[in-house]
């Protein structure tokens, strides 16, 4: 049992060394997520978001454009579930005065 | 040291005040600078890495240390037991609001380019309003954290 255990993990860490090894270089233009346009001749989003997150919201971080401003709604559920958990939190935990 | 004494130990640690001099000059030079820190993460989000969720829990992080040195009965003047769930849901609030701000202004919601500010161009606005939905997630981050800390001690 332990035997096969070492040789399935082996097995994967090959399948990794070599994933990682075919891996595009940083910043290549053209690997695949730093496309323009994808194969149906759409745009894609993360070649949008850099170049237009800096004349759309005069802010030199794009990450924090692409949080607050593209994907705000996304952030706003964030923020509520940190409230909700905080809120769960008082109920679960809190010393009751009786 | 059995369970129980390392357990009553440890909440005389964390509901009592520290009795020490040492600890108490260094926690008080030390509190404002973390916080100055927080409010810099927050304000630098722009530009850096940081803003509402980082800067928030740095801010937490300065009241949880006075709460674990002075006490938790010396620490309200800071920041009173029953402050931080309400804190919170304003910061929750002001996120939603900016978003509501914009959509009763003409835009679809969160578009912070409709905020009813004169004067400004869009992008300038929706700069300003991300410093603004940033300034919600500080709130409401920090009085969570808070609340947890000031609930595990039963208050």
């Amino acid at each position: 049992m332990k035997a096969i255990r070492i040789l399935a993990l082996a097995a994967f860490s090959a399948v990794m060394m070599v994933a990682v090894v075919h891996l595009p270089p940083k910043g290549d233009p053209h690997s695949p997520a730093n496309r323009v346009e994808n194969v149906l001749k759409g745009p894609v989003a993360g070649a949008y978001y850099i170049q237009n997150s800096y004349p759309d919201a005069k802010t030199p971080n794009m990450v924090t454009v692409i949080l607050a401003d593209y994907r705000g709604f996304d952030t706003l559920g964030e923020t509520v579930v940190v409230f909700a958990g905080g809120v769960a939190c008082l109920y679960l935990l809190r010393r009751r005065t009786a | 040291m059995n369970e129980v004494t390392r357990d009553i130990v440890l909440r005389r640690h964390m509901e009592g005040p520290i009795v020490s001099p040492i600890v108490h000059v260094c926690i008080r030079g030390l509190v404002p600078f973390i916080q100055i820190v927080g409010l810099y993460v927050y304000f630098h989000g722009h530009y850096s890495p940081g803003g509402g969720f980082q800067g928030g829990v740095l801010m937490a992080a300065s009241i949880i240390l006075l709460r674990m040195s002075l006490g938790l009965a010396d620490s309200q003047a800071v920041m009173p037991n029953r402050l931080p769930i309400p804190l919170a849901a304003v910061g929750a609030l002001i996120y939603a609001g900016t978003g509501l701000f914009a959509m009763v202004a003409g835009g679809s919601y969160l578009d912070y380019g409709f905020l009813p500010i004169p004067g400004l161009e869009p992008a300038m606005l929706r700069n300003l309003g991300i410093l603004m939905i940033e300034l919600g997630v500080t709130l409401c981050v920090m009085s969570t954290i808070i609340s947890i800390y000031d609930n595990l001690l039963g208050s």
